[in-house]
C-alpha cells in the first residue's frame, strides 16, 4: 500500500458529527414541523447565503480529515521487497496533497504577497561583469515565488493580470456550468421549461433561496479561482517568519476552528440539556444541587479555570511522550482536551436558558394531561420537554460554534491554546503579535488570519439568525 | 352616511369607509373593510363581535397605533372636525392620550412594572396638561380618588405588581382620564376580570362617561356588557359591520341572521337540558374572504344572490340599519329556531345513585419558603377542607372567583397536586398513597379538559399521537400485542365521537381551530373511558358560538357514555345550562351547595348573591339591583378571622368576625355557611 490511513481522534468525531447531520437531516425530513422550519430556513437568502459559504468552509475542514502516512520509497529500488515497508513520521491529510506545492514551497523567511523578492534585504554576493564577487545589500530573489519569470521580474505584474482574468473567466464558465445544473434541477421539478426555470431562480420569493446561493457562489468563484491560478508560481498571502506560505496556514487552521466549535459544542449539550431539563422538571433537591453546580462552575473566572486544566494537561502529555507514534497524534489529542476543557467549562449558560425554559413547559397543561395519564416522568421528559427544547437548542449550538471559534483565537494568543505545531487562526495571530511591531510591518499574516476568521464566523453567525426565526415558535406562525 | 345624527349631544367621531390591512408577504390582507361608524359625545358605542372580525384593528387604526405590519390602506377618521388619518405624527401625539384615551384589555401588561403608579399618572399630565411637581401630584391623586381608589395617597407611591388586577384596570382608567380625552376607547376592558369586579368596572365607566360626558367606543364580545352599557350596537363580522342598531332596538328584535345566531348561542335555563344552537364552522380567515355576504357560509337562510354578492346596507328602522339580503319576514323568525328545552331533568332519576367521587374535607395548602433555610413560614391554604360528592352521569359546577382555589381541587383530585389532608375516594377506593400500579388504574376512570386548548396540546405532536399517549401509557385495549392497530382504530372512533373527521388524527394541533382543539383535547380525555372528567374552564377561551358547540358536546357525550362531570368554572350561564349541582367556592371553602335551582334560583350566602346579581344579563330586562362588593378576595396566606366573607359583608354581625359558621342545612340538597341561617334551620 503506497499509505498508512492515520485515524486522529478527532478525524473520528468529526466524521461522526456528519453522519450526526445526516440522520438529523433525515429525521427533519421525517418531521413535517421540521421540515417546515428548514424550508423557512431554506427560503432565507442571507441563511442560504452563508450556507453555501459555509459549505466551502466544510469541504475544506472534512479534506483536512483524512489523514495517513506517505510510503517512504527507498533509494535503491533494487531490494525494496526485501525491506519491511517503512512509512514516513510525518503525518498528512488530504488537503495537504491536494496543496503539496503550498505545503512543500518554502521560503527563507518572509516575504509579501506576490512577491519575487524577499521582504528583508540581505548581503549578497552577485558576480560582476567583470568577474569578481561583489558584495551587496538588497532583496534577495525567491527561490519559489515567482519563479518561472527567471530574471524578467518586471514581466510578474503583467503576468499575474493575465492570470487573474484567465481565472475569472474560469470562474464564470464553473458558474455559468452551476447555474445551468440548477436550472435544469429546477425546471425537472416543476416540469416546467427552461426559460420559467430560470425566472423561478431569481425570483425574490421562492420556495428556496437559489439567487442567494448562486450569487454566493459566484462571489466566491470569483475570490478563490485568481488565488488557485496565482497560488501555484506565487505566495499569495505571501509567507510567514520561517517562509511558510501563509496561504496553506490559513487553510489548515479551518480544520482546527471547525473541530474547536463542534466538538466543544458536542460535550457540552449532553451536560447542559441532561441537567438543565432534569433541574428544571424535578425541581426540589435536584434543582438546588444542579443549580449549586453551574453557579460555582460559573462563578470561576472561565480563563483561570481553563488555563489550569490545560497546564495540567500539558504536563501529563509532557510525561507520557511513549503514548503518541507521531507528533500529529500528540497535538490532535491536545486539541481535544482543549474542546473537551471548554465544553466542561461552558455549560452552564445553556444549561440555565434550559433549566428556565423547562420550568415554564412543565406547568403547561399538556404535560399536566400527559400527568394525568400517569405518563411516566422520563417519558414526559422525552417526548414533550426535549423536542420542546430544541429550537433553543439549536440556537445556542450555531450561536456557540461562532464564539468558541474566537475563545480558542483567544487562549492560543495567551498561550493555552492548542500545541504550537498545529496551526491555528490563535497560533497565527500569536506569532503576528511581534510582526506587527516590525518595522516595515508585516501585515499579510495577520490579515489572512483575521479575513478568514471573519468570513468563517459571519457566515457562522448569519446562519444561526435564520435557523434561530426559523425555529423560534413565536415567528414559526407565518409559513 | 345618510342617517341622523343620533339625540345625543354634537358628532364627536365620524369614521368613514376605513380599510385597514395587514401586510403578509408581498399581499395585503384586508381585517377592516370600509366599516363606517359615528359617535356623539356622551354617547356609547358596542362593537360587538367573535374574535378575528376586526374589532381591536378598528380601534387600534383609529389611534393609528397599528402593528408594524398593518396598514391603513383607506378611508376617513374624522375626530373634533381633522381628519386623524392625515395628521403628521407630532399633531397625532398630542390627539392620543388628550384627544381619545384607550384601555386595553390586560391591566397586568399595560402598566410598566418599573414605574410607580404616580409616577406614569404624572408622565401623562406633563404630556397633555403640562402639569408638573405639586399640580401633576395633586391632579393624580384627584384622579385616582376619580376611580375609586381606596387610600389613594399611599397608592401614588406603590408600584403595579402592589395592586390587584382590578385596582390596576382602576389605574389604567384613570391614566385614560388624565389627558382629559373626549373619547375613550375601551377595548375588552373586563375579559380579564371577575365578575364582581367587572361589575364594578363597569359601574365606574358608566358614571365616569355620564360625568364628564364622554363618547365611549365600547369593544367587546359579551353581550351581557352590552346590554348594560351600549346606547348603540355595531355587530362586526369577518372585517365589516353588518348590523347597526339603538340598545333597545337590538335587543329586542336583531335582524341580521349572525346576530340572532349570537344570541341563540347563550347558554341559559330557556334551553335547559336541551341543545344550543351553535354556528356551523369559523369566522373565515383574512386569506380567504368569501366573495359575497361574509357570513353566507355559516347562515342557515342563504341563498344563491347570498353567495355572489354581498349586501349593502338597509334602513330597517329608525337608527338601524343592517346589511343582508333577507326579507323582514324571513329574518325575524331567527329567535325561536333554537331547539328548546328536551324536557329538561331526564338524568334527575339517577340523583340517588351511589357516589362515583367522593371528597371529604379536602385540603391543599402551599408552604411559603422564607430566608435562606428555606423555612416554613406560613401556609397558602388554598384549598381548606372542601368535601363533595358527584354521582355517575352527573355534573356538579364549581363557582367562584379568580384564586378562590377551585383549580386547585381539580387537580388535587386528578393528584396532579399532594393533598395536605382529607380524603378522596373514586368507586370507593382512596386515591393518593397506596401502591403505585393500583393508583394507576385508578387514573384510567378520571380525566381532565384543560381551558386553554392552545397550550394544551403539544405542538410537535401529531394528533393521533396525542390522543394515543393515554391509551398507551394506562395500557388501555390490551396488551402490546397488536396494540397500534387497535390504537388506530381507537382513535379514530373517538375522533369521530367529538366530531372530527378521523383523517385529522395525522395532522398537528397548529393546523386546527380553537374549538377544534378543545375537541382534540376531549378526544384525548374520552380515549382511555373515564368516568370523570374535570373540566376546568373548557370554554372561557373560546368565542360565543364554538362555547355553544362544546357545551353541546359535553351534554351529548354524558348522555351517551354516563360521564360524570366536575365542572370548574366562573361562568354563571354555563353552570345553569349544564349542571346537575353547584357548589360555590370562596377562599378554598365551600360555601353554599345545592341542586342548581336551589342555588341559582333561590341563594341563601350573600356571596352567592353578590355574584349572582354581578353577571351582566344579556336581555333588556335585566334585574338592576346589582349588590356592590367591596374590595377583592382576601390572600388565603392570610384569610380574615371568622367567616372568610365578612369583610366584604354587609349583613356581617359580631359574630361573623369570630367564627366560621357551621353548615345549615335548608333542604336535603342545599348546605350553605352563613351565620345568617342557624343549623335548626329556620328560613328566614
Amino acid at each position: 500500500m503506497p499509505f498508512l490511513p492515520v485515524i486522529l481522534w478527532s478525524d473520528v468525531l468529526i466524521w461522526l458529527l456528519l453522519l450526526l447531520a445526516v440522520v438529523l437531516g433525515w429525521l427533519s425530513a421525517r418531521n413535517p414541523l421540521w421540515r417546515t422550519a428548514w424550508r423557512r430556513v431554506g427560503r432565507s437568502r442571507a441563511g442560504m447565503a452563508s450556507a453555501t459559504l459555509l459549505l466551502a468552509f466544510a469541504v475544506v475542514g472534512l479534506l483536512d480529515s483524512l489523514h495517513y502516512r506517505p510510503r517512504l520509497v527507498a533509494d535503491g529500488g533494487q531490494g525494496a521487497s526485501a525491506q519491511p515497508t517503512a512509512y514516513a513520521v510525518e503525518v498528512l491529510s488530504l488537503l495537504d496533497a491536494l496543496l503539496t506545492p503550498l505545503r512543500t514551497r518554502n521560503e527563507k523567511t518572509y516575504s509579501e504577497p506576490l512577491a519575487t523578492r524577499a521582504h528583508a534585504r540581505e548581503t549578497i554576493e552577485v558576480r560582476g561583469s567583470d568577474g569578481r564577487l561583489q558584495q551587496t545589500r538588497d532583496h534577495p530573489r525567491l527561490r519559489y515565488g515567482g519563479a518561472h519569470l527567471g530574471a524578467d521580474e518586471s514581466r510578474r505584474d503583467a503576468d499575474v493580470a493575465s492570470r487573474v482574468l484567465q481565472a475569472l473567466g474560469l470562474a464564470l464558465l464553473a458558474w455559468a456550468a452551476v447555474a445551468v445544473a440548477v436550472c435544469g434541477g429546477v425546471a425537472r421539478a416543476q416540469g416546467s421549461g427552461w426559460r420559467q426555470a430560470w425566472r423561478r431562480v431569481w425570483r425574490r420569493d421562492g420556495d428556496f433561496a437559489w439567487n442567494a446561493v448562486l450569487a454566493a457562489l459566484a462571489a466566491l468563484l470569483l475570490l478563490a479561482m485568481p488565488v488557485a491560478l496565482l497560488a501555484t508560481d506565487y505566495h499569495v498571502f505571501g509567507t510567514d517568519k520561517v517562509g511558510q506560505d501563509v496561504l496553506y496556514q490559513v487553510l489548515k487552521s479551518v480544520r482546527t476552528a471547525l473541530v474547536i466549535g463542534l466538538v466543544t459544542t458536542l460535550v457540552m449539550l449532553p451536560l447542559s440539556v441532561l441537567l438543565g431539563v432534569l433541574a428544571g422538571y424535578f425541581r426540589g433537591w435536584v434543582d438546588d444541587l444542579i443549580q449549586y453546580l453551574y453557579t460555582t462552575l460559573s462563578s470561576i473566572p472561565g480563563v483561570l479555570l481553563i488555563a489550569a486544566a490545560v497546564l495540567m494537561m500539558q504536563v501529563l502529555i509532557d510525561t507520557h511522550p511513549q503514548w503518541f507514534a507521531t507528533a500529529a497524534e500528540r497535538a490532535d489529542l491536545r486539541l481535544l482536551a482543549l474542546c473537551f476543557i471548554l465544553g466542561v467549562t461552558s455549560w452552564t449558560g445553556l444549561c440555565r436558558l434550559l433549566r428556565g425554559e423547562t420550568l415554564k413547559l412543565r406547568e403547561l397543561e399538556y404535560i399536566q394531561a400527559a400527568q394525568a395519564f400517569g405518563v411516566s416522568s422520563l417519558r414526559i421528559i422525552g417526548r414533550h420537554i426535549v423536542p420542546n427544547l430544541m429550537h433553543i437548542v439549536i440556537i445556542a449550538l450555531v450561536m456557540d460554534f461562532s464564539s468558541l471559534v474566537l475563545a480558542e483565537a483567544v487562549l492560543s494568543y495567551v498561550g493555552i491554546g492548542v500545541d504550537p505545531t498545529m496551526i491555528s487562526f490563535g497560533t497565527m495571530i500569536n506569532n503576528a503579535r511581534l510582526e506587527l511591531a516590525r518595522e516595515p510591518m508585516v501585515w499579510w499574516s495577520l490579515s489572512a488570519a483575521f479575513f478568514f476568521m471573519f468570513s468563517l464566523v459571519l457566515a457562522a453567525n448569519l446562519f444561526a439568525d435564520a435557523v434561530r426565526d426559523a425555529f423560534d415558535p413565536r415567528l414559526a406562525g407565518s409559513p | 352616511m345618510s342617517a341622523p345624527p343620533s339625540q345625543h349631544g354634537e358628532e364627536l367621531l365620524a369614521v368613514r369607509q376605513l380599510r385597514v390591512a395587514f401586510a403578509h408577504g408581498r399581499s395585503l390582507l384586508p381585517a377592516v373593510d370600509g366599516i363606517d361608524l359615528r359617535l356623539a359625545a356622551g354617547e356609547t358605542l358596542a362593537l360587538l363581535g367573535e374574535s378575528g372580525c376586526g374589532k381591536s384593528a378598528t380601534a387600534l387604526a383609529l389611534l393609528r397605533l397599528l402593528p408594524a405590519a398593518g396598514r391603513i390602506v383607506a378611508g376617513e377618521v374624522c375626530f373634533g372636525g381633522r381628519d386623524l388619518l392625515r395628521l403628521p405624527e407630532s399633531e397625532m401625539r398630542a390627539v392620543r392620550g388628550g384627544g381619545m384615551a384607550m384601555i386595553f384589555q390586560e391591566p397586568a401588561t399595560s402598566l410598566n412594572p418599573v414605574l410607580t403608579v404616580g409616577r406614569q399618572l404624572a408622565e401623562v399630565l406633563a404630556r397633555h396638561r403640562a402639569l408638573g411637581g405639586a399640580a401633576a401630584q395633586a391632579t393624580a391623586l384627584e384622579l385616582l380618588l376619580a376611580v375609586g381608589i381606596a387610600d389613594a395617597p399611599r397608592r401614588l407611591g406603590e408600584y403595579p405588581f402592589q395592586l390587584s388586577g382590578g385596582m390596576k384596570q382602576r389605574v389604567m382608567i384613570a391614566m385614560a382620564l388624565a389627558g382629559e380625552p373626549r373619547l375613550l376607547i375601551a377595548d375588552e376592558p373586563t375579559t380579564a376580570l371577575d365578575v364582581t369586579i367587572q361589575a364594578q368596572i363597569l359601574e365606574l365607566l358608566s358614571r365616569l362617561q355620564a360625568e364628564r360626558a364622554m363618547g365611549m367606543l365600547l369593544i367587546t364580545h359579551d353581550l351581557g356588557v352590552v346590554a348594560q352599557m351600549a346606547t348603540r350596537v355595531g355587530v362586526m363580522y369577518a372585517g365589516e359591520i353588518v348590523e347597526e342598531a339603538p340598545r333597545a332596538a337590538f335587543f329586542s328584535a336583531p335582524r341580521h341572521p349572525y346576530a340572532q345566531k349570537l344570541f341563540a348561542a347563550l347558554p341559559d335555563l330557556a334551553r335547559r337540558g336541551g341543545q344550543l344552537q351553535t354556528i356551523p364552522g369559523q369566522v373565515p380567515s383574512l386569506s380567504a374572504m368569501p366573495a359575497g355576504c361574509r357570513f353566507a357560509a355559516r347562515c342557515g337562510h342563504a341563498w344563491e344572490l347570498c353567495r355572489q354578492q354581498s349586501p349593502q346596507w338597509r334602513q330597517v328602522a329608525i337608527d338601524h340599519r343592517v346589511r343582508c339580503h333577507l326579507d323582514d319576514g324571513v329574518a325575524s323568525r331567527g329567535r325561536d329556531g333554537g331547539s328548546t328545552a328536551a324536557s329538561g331533568e331526564a338524568v334527575a332519576v339517577v340523583a340517588a345513585a351511589p357516589a362515583l367521587l367522593a371528597v371529604d374535607e379536602l385540603r391543599v395548602h402551599f408552604p411559603i419558603r422564607r430566608g435562606i433555610l428555606q423555612r416554613t413560614v406560613g401556609h397558602v391554604r388554598a384549598v381548606d377542607g372542601v368535601s363533595l360528592a358527584l354521582a355517575r352521569g352527573r355534573t356538579l359546577a364549581l363557582v367562584g372567583e379568580s384564586g378562590c382555589g377551585k383549580t386547585t381541587v381539580g387537580k388535587a383530585i386528578l393528584q396532579l397536586l399532594p393533598a395536605s389532608g382529607g380524603s378522596v375516594r373514586l368507586l370507593g377506593e382512596q386515591l393518593g398513597g397506596g401502591a403505585r400500579s393500583a393508583q394507576r388504574a385508578l387514573r384510567r376512570h378520571m380525566q381532565m379538559i384543560f381551558q386553554d386548548p392552545f397550550a394544551s396540546l403539544n405542538p410537535r405532536l401529531s394528533v393521533g399521537e396525542i390522543i394515543a399517549e393515554g391509551m398507551r401509557a394506562l395500557a388501555v385495549g390490551g396488551p402490546a400485542a397488536g396494540r397500534r392497530a387497535t390504537n388506530t382504530a381507537a382513535v379514530a372512533a373517538v375522533l369521530q365521537q367529538v366530531g372530527l373527521p378521523a383523517e385529522a388524527a395525522g395532522r398537528y394541533p397548529h393546523e386546527f381551530s380553537g374549538g377544534q382543539r378543545q375537541r382534540i383535547a376531549i378526544a384525548r380525555a374520552l380515549a382511555v373511558q373515564p368516568d370523570l372528567v374535570i373540566c376546568d374552564e373548557p370554554t372561557s377561551a373560546l368565542d360565543v358560538s364554538v362555547q355553544a358547540q362544546i357545551l353541546n358536546l359535553l351534554a351529548t357525550l354524558q348522555g351517551e357514555l354516563g360521564l360524570a362531570y366536575l365542572f370548574i368554572t366562573h361562568n354563571f350561564a354555563v353552570v345553569d345550562h349544564l349542571a346537575h349541582e353547584v357548589a360555590v367556592m370562596y377562599l378554598g371553602r365551600i360555601v353554599e351547595h345545592g341542586r342548581v335551582d336551589e342555588v341559582l334560583r333561590a341563594p341563601r350566602h350573600p356571596y352567592t348573591r353578590a355574584l349572582l346579581s354581578a353577571v351582566p344579563s344579556p336581555r333588556l330586562d335585566a334585574a338592576s339591583e346589582y349588590i356592590r362588593l367591596p374590595g377583592e378576595i382576601p390572600s388565603p396566606a392570610a384569610p380574615p378571622a371568622g367567616c372568610h366573607f365578612h369583610p366584604r359583608c354587609r349583613q356581617a354581625s359580631e359574630l361573623c368576625r369570630q367564627e366560621y359558621p357551621p353548615p345549615s342545612r335548608l333542604s336535603a340538597t342545599h348546605v350553605v355557611h352563613c351565620h345568617l341561617y342557624p343549623p335548626p334551620g329556620e328560613a328566614d
